[in-house]
């Protein structure tokens, strides 16, 4: 440890620290603007600048590493003229329009100007004019004339979203913050750049000019998208949500928050929410009051169970629910005797239930990712299905870590890859295969049974030789290891893996309560039925807690198709839909997330509860307060709850902050795999779920819905497999799966393994076809 | 080249003729002698770094910093290294590297190798800014007889010594010529100079430890362990060893790049130059480039060409390019020349380069075209104390330098134009003493 003394006061830092960091570690406040302790060290701003002892000339505390026996003075003369005078210096060509400019009241440039800042300027020239950039539907960058060039934006588009889509033109007064020629910004992380701009260049576009900063309440809330368990900041205004913003938990999200976290609010508001209860009379929707909604489903549900028996009840309920909501759906269910619940809605694979060890989870806490040593994703769209997972792995592969992907696709992950494997879906199981065979012969151990004939390939070797080094180590499995038909199989080489080279296993799990799901029992319970067979095997009546099944489930045109024939669909969600409108005979409108108070169990196993920070819009109740009220009107015992904590402390015990017993073992015996796939020339779809479509919520958010992400889908295929169709690029195209079919534009893709399509999933213009990664017919149109 | 009387040249001898350049030519002056008998009596490593120390060389670039002791500060352990030499001089008046390029680059390759000797360094770039294209082309055609000739490249002259070396060439920006600036170049990136500490010979070209000189520096080594560190210390004086190239330009008969020994005085190099132009009055003088504060005529003929002389009468000695001024100039124009330079070569990196050069400039701007106020002079020196000492780099200081020089020795001049809104020189008298208008009129 080194001794320093920062304003006359001592204390011990450890070697390595700057002076910027002491000072923070004593309490003492150091003026800055381009520091920021997430992104290196650029030293341009000045403002930091602080008297050394010893030191000729001021020295700026961010670049200064502390020597031992350092005196620093932060508010000495010499420190304050110095850091008047780049104030000054900042001032000048800033625009002081802070009357009409969106970050006044919450603006460094401000805050530090009322500190040391003049009463007047003694600039009497023309100030320097920078003309507005375009940069999506995003961020704004109308007023870069404000821009004080710290640089934070283009620090974090290289370091953090391992992009940079913004970089410092020109020089001397000329210079100016621009993204790159006809670019937009389009990381699924952008939003974070407004956070960090210290003054009103970049800045919220859905926000921008709504509020100012004093008129919002802030309140805490988590986010309901992917399943990290992002913390929020969310900020409401008579009772509306206008900003949603990071609340910095350095063990989940640090101080990033994705695009979908922050932007997806602007649903709350959207002409598309359900207001009133809605029940079908005479074909047709009609507004009711609750207490005749919850009559007519309680009758209608208790009509079926005794015609038709309970099992022929099954209920759907989406993992982005709060954990009460899950709760309650399935003793609701339970209750009426029957066992058919699920909330794996994309998942087609179940062999793998009934053999689990225990509850899937991340195997490691979140905070522990970066730490790795070396680490494998099997079957991910990284980037886009988890975007600050994504980024805890970048930081594992800027210290020195190794990290490999196997997956479908050759989306770039923005981050450098010891290795990686890109392969049709009906591959994916032989290429894992090949990292544990070629573990095991590494290991100098035996081949498991079953793997004789794979033959690992040289980027499965370099894969396994990154696991069986020493150290902290990890493989995940990703969403498409989950949705694929061989998911189970998938499970088990991916244990297999981990048994053989020491590696933690994990499931980067899909959504915000994947893991909260499981706790609260939303699974099928005794012979019930799982989320693919309640539609393969038509029931009488669904239940639909959250869920979109057009696009939320593993096979859209089946799922519609059985909600078709049912005699009744009881749709409770927060948003009309227009497919609901045809097949749901009553709606109930739930309060959505930040309406309710509720509980997220995140892939590591956290506990989030969060209150509702603001009242649900019209008639839209609670979930858990629906559901409740559903049991008491069908008089089902149990049912008498005064909160939604009465309901969160029947399945996990009161004041944990983690569940226990998560567990990702399996006992699944490994399926023989032959040498090669039997290639019958048909062609594989890949779909993959667009990070803007992927739950209800963000599908209505109008900014994110503009931005790239958001582009309808297309048909993308390998330039060979185009020539062998004789199909051009960026021409029409029909897809057919099933009896359904899309009409798309063919795109070129050398990402995409020969002999696929990848056609994404969760959009209407996709709705109809089938399965996620089943056959597909691509042919021109 | 004008060299005349008792002044013994050493950089320079042998510069006559088109040929001048070749390899042949300069190892018939002796050239890569030193470089031989490194290699054939296998002199330690640090012996080599000893010499260049005990020879008393400095930095010719315009910091002076001993060059033995730069060399020292690069780590001894095996590993990646860089020598790079920094031919992008940019500073208004400099013009010595180019010479030293044009007749002699083998004196620099050979410079390189013994350092890249010296530091345990296998590979060099020499940075050559973008506006002298024939010269770097002169400079790769050099290299190729060095490599060819077995000087340069693996196993020099069958030893087990190897030294990649490379040109590079820039884009003219002269922030590049600052010594990081130079190396975020040569790696591919915006010239920007980087926050020191870190120094190059612990985090240098791509991360590694490097050495940078000047192109001068590079090519007085082969001389300096020529001669002896010793006879090199005796050609100029204490603590200020050695000959050295003075570029001279403005009002003289005679421009041109001239190698006398350190301690000279300045008379004497004036009238090497040929005097000041039409036999009129010397006004002023800057001594060392652009950036040094001008020295008035009377102070700056009692200075002798050296760093301390110069040093004390309040200047720098800089890169020796000599700036001189007769008496047709007008100060603040002449001012306001220079604060042009240096706002619109600012990297715009950081706030107080980037916004103060701009400001300075507009204010001497203003004064110049008669809209000067009476607290501008006061704001211009608390400006350049603004600036001073608390940028990333020393392009700041080279901007504040030369106006406080300026309103040092000339303020009335600047006072004359904030009264009267017009020139204390007559316009017709700086319009006689300007080529420009001469040709035009």
């Amino acid at each position: 440890m080194l001794d320093i003394e920062i304003d006359g006061k001592q204390l011990q830092v450890p070697p390595g620290s700057t002076v910027m960091e002491a000072a923070r570690a004593s309490g003492a406040y150091i003026p800055h603007f381009c520091y920021h302790k997430k992104l290196s060290i650029a030293a341009n701003c000045r403002m930091c600048l602080v008297q050394v002892e010893k030191a000729p000339k001021p020295l700026p505390a961010c670049a200064t590493p502390v020597a031992n026996g350092m005196k620093v003075f932060t508010h000495s003369a010499l420190a304050v003229a110095a850091q008047r005078g780049v104030l000054e210096f900042l001032l000048i060509n800033h625009p002081l329009d802070c009357p009409i400019c969106d970050q006044g009241g919450e603006c460094q440039l401000q805050d530090l100007a009322m500190g040391y800042g003049g009463t007047a300027s003694r600039f009497r020239e023309t100030k320097h004019v920078v003309l507005a950039k375009e940069a999506g539907p995003l961020i704004s960058m109308r007023e870069m004339s404000r821009c004080i060039h710290c640089t934070r934006c283009v620090r974090f588009g290289q370091e953090i979203a391992g992009v940079m889509e913004l970089g410092m033109a020109h020089r001397n007064v000329h210079s100016e913050i621009q993204t790159f020629l006809g670019r937009s910004v389009d990381s699924e992380l952008s939003g974070n750049m407004i956070d960090l701009c210290p003054v009103g260049a970049l800045t919220s576009r859905p926000f921008r000019y709504s509020a100012r900063s004093w008129e919002l309440s802030r309140r805490q809330s988590v986010s309901p998208h992917d399943s990290l368990g992002t913390n929020l900041t969310v900020q409401v205004k008579n009772d509306r949500v206008l900003r949603v913003l990071p609340r910095e938990n350095e063990e989940i999200n640090e101080c990033w928050i994705s695009d979908k976290d922050r932007f997806s609010y602007e649903a709350l508001n959207s002409p598309d929410r359900l207001e009133k209860p809605m029940i079908r009379v005479d074909g047709a929707l009609r507004e009711v009051e609750w207490n005749v909604a919850l009559d007519y489903v309680a009758h209608a549900l208790k009509d079926i169970a005794a015609n038709h028996g309970a099992e022929s009840i099954a209920a759907l309920a989406s993992p982005h629910s709060t954990a009460e909501e899950l709760y309650l759906t399935q003793k609701l269910m339970r209750g009426l005797g029957s066992g058919n619940v699920d909330c794996r809605l994309r998942r087609c694979d179940f062999s793998s239930d009934g053999r689990r060890a225990g509850t899937p989870w991340l195997g490691m806490r979140i905070s522990e990712i970066q730490d790795l040593n070396a680490a494998l994703v099997v079957g991910s769209f990284l980037r886009k299905d988890h975007p600050l997972f994504a980024q805890r792995l970048r930081q594992l592969a800027r210290k020195g870590g190794e990290l490999s992907l196997v997956s479908v696709t050759g989306d770039d992950p923005l981050i450098n890859l010891r290795a990686r494997i890109t392969v049709a879906p009906r591959d994916l199981v032989r290429a894992l295969a090949g990292v544990v065979k070629a573990a095991a012969e590494q290991k100098g151990v035996a081949v498991p049974a079953g793997l004789e004939a794979v033959e690992p390939c040289e980027q499965a070797r370099a894969v396994a030789a990154s696991l069986v080094q020493d150290g902290k180590k990890a493989i995940f499995l990703g969403n498409v290891a989950e949705q694929l038909d061989q998911a189970g199989q998938l499970h088990a080489l991916a244990a297999e893996l981990s048994r053989l080279t020491g590696a933690t296993l994990g499931f980067i799990l899909d959504a915000a309560n994947s893991v909260g799901g499981c706790v609260a029992g939303a699974l099928p319970a005794g012979d019930g039925l799982n989320a693919r067979e309640m539609f393969a095997r038509p029931r009488k009546a669904y239940l639909l807690m959250g869920v979109e099944p057009e696009f939320d489930c593993a096979d859209p045109g089946e799922a519609v198709a059985a909600l078709g024939q049912a005699d009744l669909v009881v749709a409770m969600g927060s948003f009309m839909s227009r497919a609901a409108q045809d097949y749901a005979d009553a709606l109930l409108p739930l309060a959505a997330f930040t309406e309710t108070s509720g509980t997220y169990v995140s892939a590591e196993g956290r506990v989030q509860s969060v209150q509702g920070v603001c009242r649900p819009r019209g008639d839209a109740r609670p979930g858990w307060k629906v559901l409740r009220v559903l049991g008491n009107v069908l008089e089902l015992p149990g049912f008498g709850y005064e909160s939604s904590e009465a309901v969160r402390d029947e399945f996990i015990p009161a004041g944990a902050s983690f569940i226990e017993n998560l567990d990702n073992g399996i006992d699944l015996p490994l399926a023989p795999i032959s040498a090669a796939s039997d290639d019958d020339g048909g062609l594989t779809r890949i779909a993959d779920v667009p990070i803007h479509f992927a739950d209800p919520l963000a599908r209505r958010a109008a900014s994110l819905q503009k931005t790239r992400d958001a582009a309808p889908p297309a048909a993308f295929l390998h330039p060979e497999t185009l020539d062998r169709l004789g199909i051009a690029a960026e021409t029409r195209v029909r897809v057919r799966q099933g009896s359904g079919e899309a009409l798309l534009t063919a795109r070129a893709d050398a990402g995409v393994p020969p002999g696929c399509v990848r056609v994404a999933a969760a959009h209407a213009a996709t709705a109809s076809l089938g399965g996620m990664f089943g056959p597909i017919h691509v042919e021109r149109a | 080249m004008a060299v005349l009387g008792a002044i013994k040249p050493i950089l320079t001898v042998g510069w006559d003729g088109d040929a001048a350049w070749r390899l042949r030519d300069y190892v018939q002056r002796g050239g890569y002698r030193a470089l031989k008998r490194i290699i054939e009596e296998r002199i330690p490593a640090a012996q080599v770094i000893d010499e260049v120390k005990k020879s008393g060389l400095r930095g010719r670039g315009g910091a002076g910093f001993p060059t033995g002791l730069k060399w020292s500060f690069m780590p001894r352990d095996p590993g990646e290294k860089y020598i790079v030499c920094n031919t992008d001089e940019g500073e208004p008046g400099t013009f010595k590297d180019r010479d030293i390029l044009r007749c002699n680059p083998h004196s620099v390759i050979e410079g390189m190798v013994i350092a890249g000797y010296a530091v345990g360094a296998a590979r060099g770039y020499n940075y050559i800014h973008g506006e002298i294209w024939e010269l770097y082309q002169r400079f790769e055609e050099a290299l190729d007889e060095a490599r060819e000739a077995g000087f340069v490249g693996r196993n020099i002259l069958g030893s087990d010594f190897c030294f990649e070396l490379n040109a590079h060439h820039g884009y003219g920006a002269y922030v590049c010529g600052e010594e990081s600036g130079l190396l975020e170049s040569i790696e591919g990136k915006k010239g920007q100079p980087r926050f020191k500490p870190p120094f190059p010979a612990a985090v240098g070209l791509y991360g590694k430890p490097t050495t940078i000189n000047n192109t001068e520096t590079f090519s007085a080594v082969p001389f300096v362990l020529n001669m002896g560190p010793e006879a090199y210390l005796e050609a100029g004086k204490p603590n200020n060893a050695g000959t050295k190239l003075f570029p001279v330009s403005g009002h003289v008969n005679r421009p041109g790049n001239y190698e006398v020994p350190l301690g000279t005085p300045f008379p004497v190099l004036l009238e090497l130059a040929g005097g000041v132009r039409g036999g009129r009055k010397l006004k002023a003088c800057i001594p060392g480039g652009s950036s040094a504060p001008v020295l008035p005529a009377e102070v700056i003929m009692d200075c002798t060409m050296d760093y301390d002389s110069i040093g004390k009468a309040g200047s720098m000695m800089g890169s020796g390019a000599v700036i001189v001024m007769d008496e047709t100039t007008c100060m603040v124009r002449a001012l306001e020349r220079l604060s042009y330079f240096y706002h619109e070569e600012s990297c715009g990196q950081c706030t107080p380069c980037r916004e103060g050069t701009r400001w300075l400039y507009d204010i001497v701007h203003r004064i110049e075209h008669g809209a000067g106020r009476p607290e501008d002079l006061d704001l211009l020196g608390d400006l350049t104390k603004n600036i001073m000492g608390r940028t990333v780099c020393a392009l700041g200081d080279a901007a504040a330098m030369p106006v406080q020089g300026f309103l040092r020795h000339f303020r009335d001049e600047f006072l004359y134009h904030i009264e009267k809104g017009k020139c204390l020189v007559a316009p017709e008298v700086q319009r006689a003493g300007s080529t420009f208008f001469s040709a035009t009129v």
